[in-house]
Order: structure tokens, then C-alpha cells, then sequence
């Protein structure tokens, strides 16, 4: 098993320079894309197989690579299982849908070396079992997905946002060091080791702090998120679709492994520290999301939105594991898993939706959309799919997990610790506001860019996407709606991971009636996709032919009701903007500082009339813009090292040798 | 090992301690480089006396490696570049001759602590060695920062690498490859600031490092 994972990461990687000479070929992105679609699939086939019929086995494998006296240990048990299947369908996805969108790409040569080198660097990430292969394929995949980032480098703003992508991105590297370097301190790199060893209190609450500080900066809890919105969208669609969809996810990989997999029985306050920073990342995420314009950009702030949720999921489930409720962790813990499968879903297809429409008109900016649904059908049906599916809306996937969550949040009054009875239901209240904040922002979403009238030139002459691109949107579209009507089985398959990580697993579902899920009782809940499906379908239906039959089917086109002023500009339509303007006026004002700013032109002059929005990012300019100056203070200090004469730096080396010598001495 | 074995050893790595020291207050450029071909060739005779005292054949090698070319091929070199390039001058000491030696015998006292602390396990010989060694490699660095002509710097430098040597003789069993790729480091390290100094004189009509430094345009 591990060794087919580990060819077919091999596989990868040997792409990666095989990246170069393609880029020059005329199909050479194909053969690349289709190369890395070949491995993934393999990879996730492998996986998923391992997960359902051989999770007590975890094989691992030593390689003789890495440093010398260590050599690189890998190893699958049912979590890297698990995430190796999120990650490799997700990258099946993106490979497939480059297939088509790649031809797109200006510079190819930018993007496909590196393409396969950062799946295989998420790979190795979940693969890993010894500390030192973990932080190196972690910064891997780190600056591999820079590199894209930066590859559309003649804009401004995408180089920007690669330099502080690359800052936050050392900067969690630096912290997941020293995690493990406390964590290695008595016993050594190997995973195996740290199991083994037993470190004291305070070591493993730090090492918490450090790890959710480390993974929560990849996958952008607030207030790290800094980098997310910038980054993720600079990228080429099919790669921002990984970074949202699945890199985010490994990262949630190293918090689970470090947090539930190699510290210790955990202590009921590293859970109020998660619950704390996952509730208000899920509401402030959204609530960015409603106040952005740009397509690609929304999608990123959902995703720090998402994070949140599976944030306080696993939060849930520490605090229950602490507090010896298993049964209630294991709920939360599986909640928080299959939201992590059902997020990488939709956002990937979202993002290639937002690719597919990118491709076909070049702009990213909603208010400049519109109208898409008849220009096209078949992308604008899967984007549909997707934004009901991250709405959390049934009969699809993103419902069943944040209602698991939430039956996780409804038996909080059963633990004993009073901190805990009083933060959960409130962090319950702030994922309710993020769950609203979501379906609003999706229904902008669609409904600025769909529907309505063209915006611009560009909107009103888009043609479909091609075939792959297609493929590929509509078989996440069909897997987000397979895992919402039959959750059973992933909750089943996601039985062993529950088990390894919090020690026990939610109630069996699959035999169950009509493929009704029942978290707890079913006297307390319980929920049927299928049910809900059906009765959709058959209402839908219903209602459709009914209106098909009764109404008169004579044709009749007549103008729409346009309040009495009879304008066919399009610009008079609802806008994005004017759209979130209720929500921004009622929580703006205080998280954005939001202003309007209103500008009447003298009485006569012929200038129109203005409204400004002014947003501010408090978080950047309370917390990242200070740190910044006080960094580039320093600097500028030290700079003057920068222009020494030789005989100086000579002299400094001499007096540091000396000084050092010293302090061996005495 | 018999004491006289151990004391002549001493001696020869004691001698290299003060051939430093010679170089150290030497203002002439002609006797700062026929001190330095003092110290190559007692630290040939010094790594000879190791060979012959751990019978280590191959330290022979290095023992003519270190004559043939510290002795005498680097030494000529340098006495042709000096005579090429006319400075027959008085070297300017940054610091007095009197500050350096005191500063100097300072840093032989904190070798010597510093390698008696450190090395209570090994053998009084190792130990004696690598405490010279040390105190070799810091008069040589104390040589190359006060000095400001860039020929007496690379003598600086050259002494600094007899130390090197001298430390890895003592410590018993260093293979011979390490050694000759270490001298051919340095004779490389030797003609490519030989060339440097004749680019440097060529622009600058000098080779007093402080050309330089005016030229960047620092203040001293």
C-alpha cells in the first residue's frame, strides 16, 4: 500500500523537471496535467482503500534519504489515509480541470514544474512520520505554491501578495519548529518516539499554542489570515482551487496530527483556546467575504471561513476528549473530518467555476458579470451546485457537516467545566451568524454574476467552457451531492480516524433505515438526505410541470418592472456592493470601520454624483502594520553592518570569537 | 610516548607560538615575510616530529608540503609581488606595537584556558598542541586586523592556516586527503588574492586597504 503511495509521489516528482521541457512543447501541458491526473488518482484510489478495508495495518516505510542518521519515515495510518484521499481527489480534480484551463496560461513554463512538485509536497506532508521529513516537505509545498503564486509577476498587486504569503509562511514553518523541537527534546524526531514519550504540562501547551499558531497560519485562522485572500486568488485558478480546497486542509492535517495524535491526553484549556480563535474566524471570514467584489476574492475569505467552522469542530472535540465525553468527540471530530472532505469539494469547484469564468471573460470583478447563466449553462449549473453546497443548504454535502457540528454544540450543558458551559453555545451562536453571513454572501455571489443582465462587453459575449473544465466541475458537483444524500457511509469510512485520534466513533450509520443519519439517539436527532432530496426533487418537479400545464404557454416578452424609470443601462441593476450594503451598515461600521461617503457636485456643475465606501482592515492595520514598521525600524538599524570596511568586519568577527571564547573559558 | 618526545614536541609547537609573536611586531614588509617562512618551516619540523612520534608516515607529506610551498614557494611569491609592486615601505601598526604584544600574550593566556578546560579527557599532547594551535590561529587573525596593508594580511591569513594545520596534526588519525585539499585551498586562496592585490594596485595605485575605504566612500 505505502509503497504504491510512495512510487506514485516518486511519480510526481519526476514530472516536476519533466515540467520544464514540456512548458516548451506546444501539448506539452496535457501530457503534464494528465501525467499528474494519472498519479493522483492512483494515490487517491490507494488511499481511499487503505481507509476503508485496511486502516488497523498502518504500514510504514523507512527510506534512506534526509539526514543521515534519521532517514525518511513515512507511514499510513487511517488519518494520513484520509487525508491523502481529500488531497489526491482534489488534485485529480484541478488536473483535471487544467486540462482544459491551462490553455489559458501565457507562460506555462511558470506554472507546470512546480504544479507536481507541490502535490508531492502535500503528500509528503500527510505521509510523513518523522519531524524532520514533515517541516521539510511542509516548507516544500510552502514555497512550491509561491512560486505560482508570483507567476503571474508583471501585476503589482500578485507580487505583493507573494511577499507576505512567503513572510507567513516562514513564520509558520518557524512555529511548527519549534513545536516539534519541544516535542523532540526528550525523545527524538521520529513520530514514533514523540508517541513514545511523555512530555510535561506545560511543554505540550505550548506545543499546542505553537501548532495552532504553525498550521492555523497555512490554513488562515483569524488573526493570521492576512496572507489568504491575497494569495489565493494571484494564483492560477486550478492552483488557488488547491490551496483553498486542499492545502488549507493539510494544514488542519498537521494541527489534528500534532494536537490529537502526538501530545498526550489533552487538557480542557487548549480547547477554549481553539473554540476561541475557530468561532470568531468562521464569522469575520464570511463577513469579509460579503464586503469583496472580486469573485476569486470572496472565495478566499470563505475559506478562512470554513477553517473556522472546522476549527471549532476540532475544538469540540478536545474539549469533550478532555473532559472524558468520547462519544460527544468523536461527533465533533467526525463533524470537523467531513467537513474538511466537504469543503475541499466545494471549493475547489467553486474556484473552477470562478477559473471557468475567468477564461471566458477575463474579469474576476463581480460588478462587471452578470447575466452568465444563459452564456453559460453548464458551468453556471455546477457553480449553483456549489454555492447551495457551501451555503450549507440540504440535501448537499455542506449541511450534514455543520449540522453534525452543531448536535456537537447542543450537548455542551452535559460537560463539567463551567468555562466551557458558557464559551460553546456563545461560539454556537457566532458559527449560526456565519452560517447566514455564508448563504447571503453565495446568493451575491451567483446572483451578481449569473443572473441578471450583462454588465459589461465581456459578460454578454463569454462562450462555455471546455470539456475537461466541465468534467471536472460537474464530478465534484455530483460528489458533493452523493455525500450529502448518503452520509452514512462517510461517516462510516471515517469511523477508524475518529477511533485513532479521539479514542472511540459515532454510532455505526450504513445499516440504519432509508440511510437516515442519527449522530446520538434517535430519539434526539436525526437526519435523511435522501428524504430531503426526494421531496425537493418531487416538489421542484411538481411545481415546475404544474406551471408547465396550468399557466398559457403563449410567449410573451414585455419589459420588466424597472420603478417607474424606464432605463436600459445594466448598471442599474442590484449591484455587489449594494447588495452587502445592509450588513455592512449594521456590522461595518464597527469590524471595517466602513464609511460612505456621499459626494454631491456643486448645483452647477454637470459631474455625477458619488458614493464612496471607505473599508478599513483593522486587523492589518492594528496588528500587521505595526509589526512592520517596528521590523522596518530595525532593519534600517542594522543596515549600517551592511557598509562596513573589511578591516571592521574582520574586527567583528575577531572580537565575536573572542567573546565567545570567553564564555568557554569562564 | 617518553618525556623528552613530549617535551621536544612542546617545544617545536612553543616555537611557532613565538615565531607569531615575532611577526606580530615585525614593521617591514622583507622581515614580516622571512619571519612567516621561519614559521612555515618550525611548523614542518613540528608536524615531522608528530610523524615521527605517532609513526604516521603519511604526516611526512604534510610536513613537505608544508616546507615546499609555506617555506619557500609562498614567501618568494610574495617577495616578487612586494618588489613588483615598489613597497618596500614601513608597515602602519593600526594599534602600538606595545598594545598589540600585551594583547597578544592576552589571547595566548585564554587559549591555553580555554583548551585546558574543554579537554580534560584527551592526551597532554593533544591537549598541549591544540592550546598552541589556538593561540596560533588568534595572533594570526590579530595580525590580519591590525594590520592595513593588504600583503601583510594575507601573511596574516597564511599564519592563521599554519595554526589549522598544526591543530590537525596533533589530533591523532586526520587522513591525508583532508590535509592536502587544505593546502591546496590555500595556495589557491594564495594566488587569487595575488592577483587581487595587483588588480587592486592597479586601480588604486596601492594597496593600503584604506585606498579602498576612501574610495566607498566611508569615513574612518
Amino acid at each position: 500500500m505505502i509503497a504504491v503511495a510512495l512510487l506514485s509521489v516518486a511519480a510526481l516528482l519526476v514530472l516536476a523537471p519533466a515540467g520544464v521541457v514540456l512548458s516548451a512543447r506546444p501539448r506539452g501541458s496535457i501530457i503534464l496535467y494528465g501525467g499528474c491526473l494519472i498519479a493522483t488518482s492512483t494515490l487517491c484510489v490507494t488511499a481511499l482503500s487503505d481507509l476503508l478495508f485496511f486502516a488497523h495495518l498502518s504500514p510504514s516505510a523507512t527510506l534512506p534519504i534526509g539526514l543521515p542518521w534519521l532517514g525518511a519515515h513515512f507511514r499510513l495510518d487511517a488519518l494520513s489515509a484520509f487525508f491523502l484521499v481529500v488531497v489526491n481527489l482534489g488534485g485529480a480534480a484541478a488536473s483535471l480541470f487544467a486540462l482544459g484551463y491551462s490553455r489559458h496560461e501565457d507562460s506555462p513554463g511558470r506554472v507546470l514544474p512546480f504544479y507536481p512538485a507541490y502535490l508531492a509536497g502535500m503528500n509528503v506532508v500527510v505521509l510523513a512520520n518523522d519531524a524532520f521529513s514533515f517541516l521539510v516537505a511542509w516548507e516544500f509545498m510552502s514555497l512550491t505554491s509561491w512560486v505560482m503564486v508570483v507567476s503571474h509577476h508583471r501585476e503589482a498587486e500578485n507580487v505583493r501578495a507573494g511577499y507576505v504569503y512567503l513572510l507567513m509562511a516562514s513564520f509558520g514553518t518557524l512555529t511548527l519548529l519549534l513545536a516539534f523541537g519541544l516535542l523532540a527534546s526528550g525523545a527524538g524526531y521520529s513520530f514514533d518516539a514523540i508517541r513514545a514519550s511523555h512530555p510535561s504540562a506545560a511543554v505540550a501547551g505550548m506545543v499546542v499554542i505553537l501548532a495552532l499558531l504553525g498550521a492555523g497560519s497555512k490554513a488562515g485562522l483569524v488573526p493570521l489570515h492576512a496572507w489568504l485572500p491575497l494569495a489565493h486568488p494571484a494564483a492560477p485558478s486550478h492552483v488557488s482551487g488547491l490551496m483553498s480546497g486542499v492545502m488549507t486542509k493539510v494544514a488542519v492535517y498537521g494541527f489534528v496530527r500534532i494536537v490529537f495524535d502526538l501530545l498526550p491526553e489533552p487538557a480542557w484549556w487548549w480547547s477554549m483556546v481553539v473554540l476561541l480563535v475557530g468561532g470568531p474566524t468562521a464569522t469575520l471570514g464570511v463577513l469579509y467575504a460579503l464586503m469583496q467584489r472580486d469573485i476569486k476574492r470572496v472565495l478566499a475569505y470563505s475559506t478562512i471561513e470554513n477553517i473556522g467552522i472546522i476549527f471549532t469542530g476540532l475544538g469540540l472535540a478536545l474539549a469533550f476528549k478532555a473532559e472524558g465525553l468520547g462519544w460527544v468527540a468523536a461527533l465533533a471530530f467526525t463533524a470537523a473530518m467531513l467537513h474538511v472532505l466537504n469543503h475541499a469539494l466545494f471549493k475547489s469547484l467553486l474556484f473552477f467555476g470562478a477559473g471557468a469564468v475567468l477564461g471566458a471573460t477575463g474579469e474576476r470583478d463581480m460588478e462587471k458579470l452578470g447575466g452568465l447563466i444563459h452564456r453559460m449553462p453548464k458551468t453556471a449549473f455546477a457553480m449553483l451546485i456549489g454555492c447551495v453546497a457551501i451555503s450549507a443548504l440540504p440535501p448537499f454535502n455542506g449541511f450534514v457537516s455543520e449540522w453534525l457540528t452543531f448536535q456537537a454544540i447542543l450537548l455542551s450543558p452535559q460537560l463539567p467545566s463551567w468555562g466551557l458551559k458558557l464559551a460553546i453555545p456563545a461560539v454556537g451562536g457566532l458559527l449560526a451568524l456565519a452560517a447566514a453571513f455564508a448563504a447571503a454572501c453565495f446568493v451575491k455571489l451567483y446572483g451578481i454574476s449569473f443572473l441578471g443582465r450583462p454588465r459589461s462587453d465581456v459578460a454578454a459575449s463569454a462562450l462555455e467552457t471546455d470539456r475537461f473544465s466541465l468534467t471536472a466541475m460537474l464530478a465534484l458537483a455530483a460528489l458533493c451531492l452523493i455525500a450529502g444524500i448518503l452520509p452514512g457511509l462517510f461517516i462510516d469510512a471515517l469511523a477508524p480516524v475518529s477511533k485513532a485520534m479521539v479514542g472511540n466513533i459515532m454510532p455505526h450509520q450504513v445499516g440504519l433505515q432509508w440511510l437516515t443519519i442519527v449522530p446520538i439517539a434517535e430519539s434526539r436527532s436525526s437526519y435523511n438526505g435522501l428524504l430531503v432530496f426526494v421531496f425537493a426533487a418531487l416538489c421542484g418537479t411538481a411545481a415546475a410541470s404544474a406551471i408547465h400545464r396550468l399557466a398559457s404557454d403563449r410567449l410573451r416578452r414585455a419589459p420588466a418592472w424597472d420603478c417607474g424609470y424606464p432605463d436600459p443601462n445594466p448598471a442599474i441593476q442590484y449591484s455587489a456592493s449594494s447588495f452587502s450594503q445592509p450588513i455592512r451598515r449594521v456590522f461595518g461600521s464597527v469590524i471595517f470601520a466602513a464609511r460612505e461617503i456621499g459626494e454631491m457636485p456643486p448645483p452647477s456643475s454637470p459631474r455625477p454624483a458619488r458614493l464612496r465606501v471607505e473599508l478599513h482592515d483593522l486587523i492589518w492595520d492594528g496588528l500587521y502594520a505595526p509589526i512592520a514598521m517596528v521590523v522596518g525600524f530595525a532593519t534600517e538599524r542594522i543596515n549600517i553592518l551592511q557598509f562596513f570596511t573589511i578591516r571592521r568586519y574582520l574586527t567583528l568577527v575577531f572580537v565575536a570569537l573572542i567573546v565567545l571564547l570567553l564564555v568557554v573559558a569562564l | 610516548m617518553s618525556s623528552l618526545q613530549f617535551d621536544i614536541a612542546h617545544l617545536l609547537a612553543g616555537s611557532l607560538v613565538l615565531a607569531s609573536f615575532m611577526m606580530l611586531y615585525q614593521d617591514r614588509l622583507y622581515a614580516l615575510l622571512n619571519v612567516y617562512a621561519l614559521h612555515a618551516g618550525v611548523l614542518a619540523l613540528s608536524v615531522a616530529w608528530q610523524a615521527y612520534v605517532q609513526q604516521a608516515p603519511h604526516l611526512y607529506v604534510t610536513a613537505l608540503i608544508a616546507l615546499l610551498f609555506k617555506a619557500v614557494v609562498i614567501p618568494v611569491a610574495l617577495h616578487r609581488i612586494i618588489k613588483r609592486l615598489g613597497i618596500h615601505r614601513e608597515i602602519e601598526n593600526v594599534i602600538g606595537i606595545g598594545l598589540t604584544m600585551m594583547a597578544g600574550i592576552g589571547l595566548v593566556a585564554l587559549s591555553m584556558v580555554v583548551m585546558l578546560r574543554v579537554t580534560p579527557g584527551a592526551d597532554a599532547l593533544a591537549r598541549e598542541d591544540l592550546a598552541f594551535a589556538l593561540s596560533v590561529v588568534l595572533l594570526g587573525l590579530l595580525i590580519m586586523v591590525t594590520r592595513r596593508n593588504a600583503v601583510s594580511q594575507v601573511v596574516g591569513f597564511m599564519s592563521l592556516e599554519n595554526g589549522l594545520v598544526l591543530a590537525a596534526t596533533g589530533a591523532k588519525g586526520m587522513p591525508l586527503v583532508v590535509e592536502i585539499s587544505v593546502a591546496f585551498s590555500v595556495l589557491i586562496a594564495f594566488i587569487v588574492i595575488g592577483i587581487f592585490l595587483f588588480r587592486i594596485r592597479e586601480r588604486f595605485d596601492s594597496v593600503d586597504m584604506q585606498a579602498l575605504d576612501r574610495f566607498r566612500g566611508e569615513r574612518r
